[in-house]
């Protein structure tokens, strides 16, 4: 293990508020000696330690856990979500841009209409929230529940419920979608429930109300392009898609909405 | 009592609360009986009267969000609080390993019971023999209503649920979600408070950060926030308020949690008259990923199933910087192997963190650091072949790859302890109900069932047992006894209270030192880690208490923190968290200090037996519950004994 470091050019986005413009700035001089061992967050602290010192505002950005499973971080790097590791931006490294000769990094919020920024690279997923509280769970209240076996499960139904299960909810399926569409997301947690005996009965109407309130709240149309999946740090697959248009059929029909697929 | 303080680092205040007396509320009787008893006398809440009643729950994670949402459902109204952008991030979402319950359904032996006496007994007889009991009863049907839930538990080709053994239990009853067990309870628990919320019961603060209690006449009615968002500093009143805001690992730093846990909502309770019990009980974990360099924000735990295939070990020679693979057999000290061979690489957690610190302190750790030991795959892979260390561990190999830049099946990994779980928190009674009447703390929070050392999967189980199936009893029984008077936000004492915040954030912005406040969080990282941290010592605790009030009143005359409170302002944020830290790391020494005895997580040089842990039952059998006395260096200690009728004491010994 060597301690090569790296000067870096950052072109980051800051905005004093929601209601400010906002605008790219560029550090050189506070990006300069960089451990490729850092994480792309532990970057920025560096950064923004040295801004501190020269009495200037940090830069404000989201993250939590910093082991790639709460969701909090999201970042645009080099114009994709989460740079260019595929997995969250606290997992991805320095070392990633060494090995392949980037020095010029441009740092972005999310962009999306139902994600407005609130202040440099922090935006406002409530959205998300809106999403889940239309129909993303099971009406089941505590104390209610039979045995937890007496309701076999398929292993690769549930293997599969899983999948859909792990996102991490970051929206950067949303941020690297041209529409801004938040179908992955809405779609891993529609599949996640639907695959499962449990989800069986709100199954139509959990489709319907979440489909709905994921247009409501700003979020564009699916176009099968497929950046969504290319960028989930959990590797969410297009089938959750597929499956959830499918539900919607299936529901409209049996409801009579006149809800399009 | 009034207490008036005017110490240096904090704010002035005045509280009026009643003296208080230890009073655990244990029922009596068989202990199998002892919570269905204690449920049937207990007062109820009458359904129709349930919306009369308004509840704060702040922190959003297995403990708070279970409680919330359950709550909601009972009828009452909730207002629930989280400083993330939403009640899903909480750091309960980082947990790998499982939950265990005491299903028995590998028909292996495993009971109720057993439970209960693994869970005493891992807690190195520090716990109450009650709460524990519960813990274990009410685990099975933890696991009924997470599955009803849909959390998508590990399944076998049959159908039925998977179990696996974990943390050296002798029987299988840990359930799990791959490496994402913490993360799909905390959602079953998140899409039941989203219900709860869609259904107006909760209504839900995120970006809110507790920074104050209100208590009027001796009971716990409300709490002061700042909006992460736009500054503003209000009062929000109910008729009980319930803390899940977790542990105090940050107090060290660099700890696994998440950058935002801190222990500002249960210390600024502490100071208005909750007692802190075993605060010196801290959980250190083996398998962590070591520091790369000083810019280094948290350590990456590794699940320790990893033990059961590497072997550990350092070069037998000081300050040897050859490559792994240049250091022949002869030269490698597999120090656990050899120092304990029943056990070899898998002693428990303390065992092998403190056996790591000694090799790397007699100068034979290895990477840059000096502050690392091998955890070596080489022979496995020789035995079973790469693709069966692929199957078993791939995703903890590809996170090690990812973090460090070595690939760990053609180099031995890197390993050194990290704090990591904190078994101490605010004292409560077996209702769950702290010194301040009204005022209920749940999951990490609390300091109720590990003792001095938790076990694995023992956290998820608990944080859910208090949140899903305890306190929404307990909380009841307190809300139909209570003369609650009606209160509204201009009571002086929310005016108090939150001038009392206000100045403090204004007195943060208005110091305009010189240094960060990292860079303070780090210093005083330094001294907990060193001087309080795997094994501790008179000399180096005395050192520590000496050099923390130091390092906090520099904190106060020489933190730059930018900006204004009315914005998002992270640096504002952290220096109000590293405040209190500089406070609690105090408490911890004292209480490392006060208790002079090794157990559990707290290994005093002092007291030992061969270099093992030596236990001090004669003395120290108690949980020591530390009530704030006015002024922060000198709390006062209350002991509650503690008598184990069913699971008899006994030395632990791994060689």
């Amino acid at each position: 293990m060597s301690h090569d470091t790296m000067d870096l050019t950052l072109h980051v986005w800051r905005q004093k508020s929601s209601k400010d413009s906002g605008g790219f700035v560029t550090y050189v001089e506070e990006a300069r000696g960089i451990s490729e061992h850092m994480s792309f967050l532990e970057m920025l602290d560096v950064v923004n330690e040295k801004l501190i010192e020269k009495n200037e505002d940090p830069i404000a950005f989201d993250h939590d856990c910093r082991e790639g499973i709460c969701g909090m971080c999201g970042l645009m790097i080099n114009g994709i979500a989460h740079g260019p590791d595929q997995t969250t931006t606290c997992q991805l490294h320095m070392r990633v841009f060494k090995e392949q000769g980037i020095t010029d990094i441009t740092i972005e919020p999310w962009r999306a209409k139902a994600f407005p920024v609130i202040k440099d690279l922090v935006v406002d997923r409530n959205a998300f929230e809106m999403i889940i509280q239309a129909g993303g769970y099971i009406s089941v209240s505590t104390g209610s529940a039979p045995d937890a076996n007496s309701l076999p499960i398929p292993k690769e139904n549930a293997d599969k419920a899983m999948d859909g299960a792990s996102c991490i909810g970051c929206g950067a399926c949303v941020a690297a979608c041209p529409n801004a569409s938040a179908m992955l997301f809405t779609s891993a947690k529609i599949g996640h429930l639907g695959l499962l005996p449990q989800g069986q009965v709100e199954r139509d109407d959990r489709v319907l109300r979440m489909v709905n309130k994921m247009d409501e709240v700003g979020f564009g149309g699916c176009t099968n392009i497929g950046e969504c999946s290319a960028v989930c740090p959990k590797e969410i697959g297009l089938e959750f898609i597929a499956r959830m248009n499918r539900d919607l059929i299936r529901a409209s029909l049996a409801k009579g909405d006149s809800k399009k697929p | 009592m009034a207490v008036e303080t005017k110490d240096k680092v904090g704010v002035r205040r005045t509280t009026e609360y009643t003296a208080v007396t230890l009073e655990s509320q244990v029922p009596a009787g068989p202990i199998e009986k002892r919570w269905d008893e204690h449920r049937f006398k207990m007062k109820l809440v009458n359904p129709a009267n349930k919306r009369k009643y308004t509840v704060i729950v702040v922190g959003s994670g297995l403990a708070g969000g279970a409680a919330a949402a359950t709550m909601g459902e009972l009828g009452y109204n909730v207002k629930c609080f989280c400083y993330q952008d939403s009640p899903r991030r909480a750091h309960s979402i980082a947990a790998q390993g499982g939950i265990n319950a005491a299903k028995n359904y590998r028909n292996d032996g495993d009971s109720i019971y057993r439970l209960f006496y693994d869970t005493v007994k891992g807690g190195d007889f520090r716990s109450r023999e009650s709460n524990v009991y519960r813990l274990a009863q009410v685990s099975v049907d933890i696991i009924d209503q997470c599955v009803a839930q849909g959390v998508p538990f590990a399944r076998e080709y049959g159908g039925l649920l998977d179990n696996r053994s974990f943390g050296g239990a002798q029987v299988s009853r840990t359930f799990y979600a791959r490496g994402q067990t913490g993360q799909q309870l905390l959602l079953g628990a998140y899409q039941s408070l989203s219900r709860q919320i869609a259904a107006g019961k909760v209504e839900m603060h995120t970006r809110s950060e507790m920074i104050d209690l209100i208590v009027i006449d001796g009971q716990a009615r409300g709490i002061v926030t700042r909006d992460m968002l736009t500054g503003k500093i209000e009062s929000h009143l109910a008729d009980a308020v319930v803390l899940g805001t977790g542990g105090y690992g940050n107090v060290f730093y660099l700890s696994t949690n998440a950058k935002g846990c801190n222990t500002t909502a249960i210390w600024r309770a502490h100071r208005r008259g909750a007692f802190f019990a075993n605060p010196c009980f801290t959980q250190i974990h083996p398998t962590c990923i070591p520091a790369a360099g000083d810019y280094q924000s948290k350590l990456t735990l590794m699940s320790e199933s990893l033990r059961n295939d590497g072997r550990i070990w350092v070069p037998r020679k000081q300050g040897d910087k050859r490559r792994a693979s240049e250091i022949p057999e002869g030269e490698r000290d597999y120090y656990l192997e050899e120092r304990y061979p029943s056990f070899g690489n898998l002693v428990p957690r303390d065992v092998a963190s403190r056996n790591a610190k000694y090799v790397c302190d007699e100068g034979r750790g290895v990477g840059d650091t000096g502050l690392g030991v091998y955890l070596d795959f080489a022979d496995a892979i020789k035995r079973l072949g790469k693709q069966a260390i692929f199957e078993r561990y791939g995703n903890l190999f590809d996170m090690y790859a990812r973090i460090t830049g070595e690939d760990p099946y053609e180099v031995p990994m890197r390993i050194y302890p990290a704090i990591h779980y904190t078994m101490g928190g605010l004292w409560v009674d077996y209702n769950l109900m702290s010194t301040i009447p009204g005022l209920f703390v749940i999951g990490e929070a609390n300091f109720s069932d590990h003792g001095a050392n938790r076990l694995g999967a023992s956290a998820l189980m608990q944080g859910l047992a208090d949140g899903y199936f305890i306190l929404p009893y307990t909380i009841g029984n307190y809300l139909a006894q209570a003369k609650l008077p009606k209160v509204s936000t201009d009571h002086p004492a929310c005016r108090e209270v939150e001038v009392e915040v206000e100045t403090r954030m204004k007195r943060l912005l208005s110091i305009n030192g010189k240094r960060s406040v990292d860079s303070f969080h780090r210093e005083l990282g330094d001294i907990m880690w060193n001087n309080c941290g795997m094994s501790r010592n008179e000399a180096g605790l005395k050192q520590a208490l000496k050099r923390i009030p130091e390092i906090r009143s520099e904190f106060w005359e020489n933190v730059r923190v930018l900006g204004k409170n009315e914005e998002l302002n992270q640096s504002l944020e952290k220096a109000s968290r590293v405040a209190d830290f500089m406070e609690l790391a105090e408490l911890l020494c004292l209480d490392a200090l006060e208790r002079r005895e090794s157990c559990g997580g707290h290994f005093r040089e002092e007291s030992q037996i061969d270099g093992e842990a030596k236990r001090d039952d004669e003395n120290f059998s108690y949980a020591a519950a530390w009530e704030y006395s006015g002024n922060v260096s000198r709390p006062n200690l209350h002991k509650e004994p503690l008598i184990f009728e069913y699971v008899i004491p006994s030395q632990r010994s791994y060689k």
